[in-house]
């Protein structure tokens, strides 16, 4: 699994690492450790409705911010839950931009077991950066 | 685990850490706890406490409560006041979740008058108070009457039939608070929130149904005075907050905050959840505008259920509300920046004062306080764990020390995935109900979550407030059902 809960970062909320070879990868699993805190078997959100999205931020750890807030938006906005169809990360003019493709379907306690919100992603130890393998990623998310 | 020796006792539950700690720090930080619960705080408080005391303007001390565990930015149970002309304002003293708070209503009902219909009661909570990830309000609002109701709070509320005058008076800043202006929230954050009216959330937000047994009254008078004024009497508590719009409001403007408070203010914080401006820049301003509209948002969400709960008790009694003595105690905030007017050293000055998982705690004469409670005191809302228990505490005028602050709940000593691996949700239901607590919940995994052990001894906390004179005990509630998201 490309992403992993850790315990000593945090007591009342949830923290994470995901790692990547590629952005475009880490993304996908900073997306996944997200969503599962909120659905842990991903497996069970089917891919019936989509939404494109577009961020553009100069520096790749906030873009990765606004991209995992956009998830939790959806959530509340439309009640949807939404996986990581597709995502390209492109850089030019100082600047990164985000194009994605997001699948899923609206949260229904019937089908889903949907164990508790995020309410934020917080800045606290939030940390983007390029290791020997790839790309690493810390977020702690607020609960 | 913290190392005694890295404060100064002041009193039996009090300890300082000066300011010599860590370079910048402007005053020293000062914890409330008794010894073991101490010695039992996380090294990340007195990191973040520590922080908080390097923002500009802030005034005496960083406090936290006795309650207080690690978080982002400000720990949770963080409180500091910061001078309204040359302090900042950081939404990272607010938190997310702006205006999480308690609210507690009381019946004329007795624990035999509810048990045989307890579980009815519980299922019937459960299934109208929507709750859990994803879930729908039980008001449709367009985005416009959205607007005005983040403006208008409880307000709103009553003038569209669902609040009495008087749940108005027995809520903090009477349920509306001042300057709100919708136009500085996102639209963003508002296709966030409008749909989420009167939903109760996840995580650690619930709805308790409790009883008073005669020997968990500590002070007869002023328990009387709060409306507990029988033996076995049973209780409604609950505990939410602005939902997805306040989470919004304040990651919008984190994110405004971290982009000018360098360049434009020359600030640097060492956690960007402490971003800061100015409170009088336009920033600030804009923030302090927006934060009041989610201030609103959750006294009108609370409001909502609380009028939810007075339906559900008066289809299964078949009693008017107001014939079952459905009336509001109190409700109290717990994640906010307000402005208020307090004596430094001999002299009045008006503070921004945050709190973060921190309860406000007026004492007696106030004048924010309601003609009913201007005499005893501000009641205080104390939530422990679904397991454990709760309290009704009473704002002293002693708790002037911490610019009337006191703690929220019982505060988590286990982190989520520990409670998880050492708790199963199913089995801790049924051991619940075999205790006389019955539970529903939308999911057992997030149950778990909130087993008892993963709190501290809510007893612990609320005697360390009472130690160090920032509040006093009047009541102990037992948990008897309970609504978890």
């Amino acid at each position: 699994m490309p992403y992993t809960y850790l315990d000593n970062l945090t007591t009342a909320d949830v923290a994470f690492q995901a790692t990547g070879e590629t952005p475009e990868e880490m993304f996908i699993s900073a997306a996944q450790a997200t969503m599962a805190v909120m659905v842990p078997d991903l497996d069970s959100i089917d891919n019936l409705q989509t939404r494109r999205i577009y961020l553009k931020d100069d520096a790749i750890d906030m873009l990765l911010f606004q991209f995992l807030q956009e998830l939790i938006f959806f959530k509340d906005a439309e009640s949807l839950l939404l996986k990581v169809e597709s995502v390209k990360i492109e850089q030019g003019n100082n600047q990164y931009e985000l194009s994605a493709e997001l699948g899923g379907e609206a949260a229904d306690p019937d089908k889903h077991e949907l164990v508790v919100d995020v309410k934020a992603v917080t800045l606290h130890k939030f940390q983007v950066a390029q290791t020997p393998d790839g790309w690493q990623a810390v977020v702690i998310l607020d609960i | 685990m913290v190392q005694i020796k890295t404060a100064k006792r002041i009193s039996q539950a009090l300890w300082e850490i000066p300011t010599s700690y860590k370079p910048g720090m402007r005053v020293p930080a000062r914890i409330y706890a008794g010894e073991k619960l101490f010695e039992q705080m996380e090294d990340g408080i007195i990191e973040q406490i520590t922080n908080v005391a390097l923002l500009p303007g802030i005034v005496d001390y960083a406090f936290c409560m006795p309650d207080g565990h690690w978080g982002y930015g400000f720990p949770i149970g963080g409180a500091a006041a910061m001078d309204t002309r040359d302090g900042v304002i950081s939404p990272g003293g607010i938190g997310f979740d702006i205006n999480c708070g308690m609210r507690l209503l009381r019946t004329n009902l007795t624990y035999d008058e509810v048990k045989p219909k307890l579980e009815h009661l519980v299922d019937t909570l459960y299934k109208r108070v929507p709750a859990g990830v994803g879930a729908k309000g039980i008001v449709r609002l367009s985005k416009d009457d959205f607007c005005n109701l983040v403006e208008q709070g409880s307000k709103w509320c009553h003038k569209n039939g669902y609040a009495w005058q008087e749940d108005l008076e027995r809520t903090e800043h009477s349920g509306c608070i001042q300057p709100a202006d919708s136009k500085k929230c996102t639209q963003k954050a508002i296709e966030r929130g409008f749909n989420q009216i009167g939903t109760l959330g996840s995580g650690n937000h619930y709805l308790e149904i409790q009883v008073v047994r005669p020997e968990n009254v500590f002070d007869k008078e002023l328990a009387q005075a709060f409306g507990i004024d029988r033996p076995d009497q049973v209780v409604i508590m609950f505990h939410c907050g602005s939902r997805g719009f306040g989470h919004q409001v304040a990651t919008d403007y984190l994110q405004t905050f971290l982009k000018v408070m360098g360049p434009k203010y020359g600030l640097n914080m060492p956690d960007r959840e402490l971003a800061c401006t100015p409170f009088q820049s336009p920033e600030g301003q804009d923030y302090f505008r927006a934060m009041n509209c989610a201030i609103n948002m959750a006294f009108a969400n609370r409001q909502m259920i609380a009028h939810r709960i007075r339906e559900v008790f008066s289809d299964i009694f078949h009693k008017d509300p107001h014939d079952l003595g459905l009336e509001q105690v109190y409700d109290v905030a717990h994640n906010t920046a307000v402005i208020e007017k307090h004596s430094v050293r001999g002299k009045q000055r008006e503070l921004l004062v945050h709190r973060k998982g921190a309860t406000r705690a007026f004492g007696p004469g106030r004048d924010e306080l309601p003609p009913i409670y201007r005499k005893t005191g501000q009641p205080i809302i104390i939530g422990g764990s679904m397991e454990t228990g709760s309290y009704l505490l009473v704002g002293i005028e002693s708790g002037d020390q911490s610019f009337f602050t006191t703690a929220h709940g019982s505060g988590r000593t286990m982190s989520r995935r520990q409670a998880k691996r050492q708790f199963r949700g199913d089995k801790l239901q049924q051991d619940m109900k075999r205790r006389g607590i019955y539970v529903r919940c939308v999911s057992h995994a997030g149950l778990a979550e909130e087993a008892g052990p993963a709190y501290k001894d809510i007893d612990a906390v609320v005697e360390s407030t009472a130690q160090a004179g920032i509040s006093k005990p009047v009541v102990r509630f037992i948990p008897i059902g309970n609504v978890k998201g």
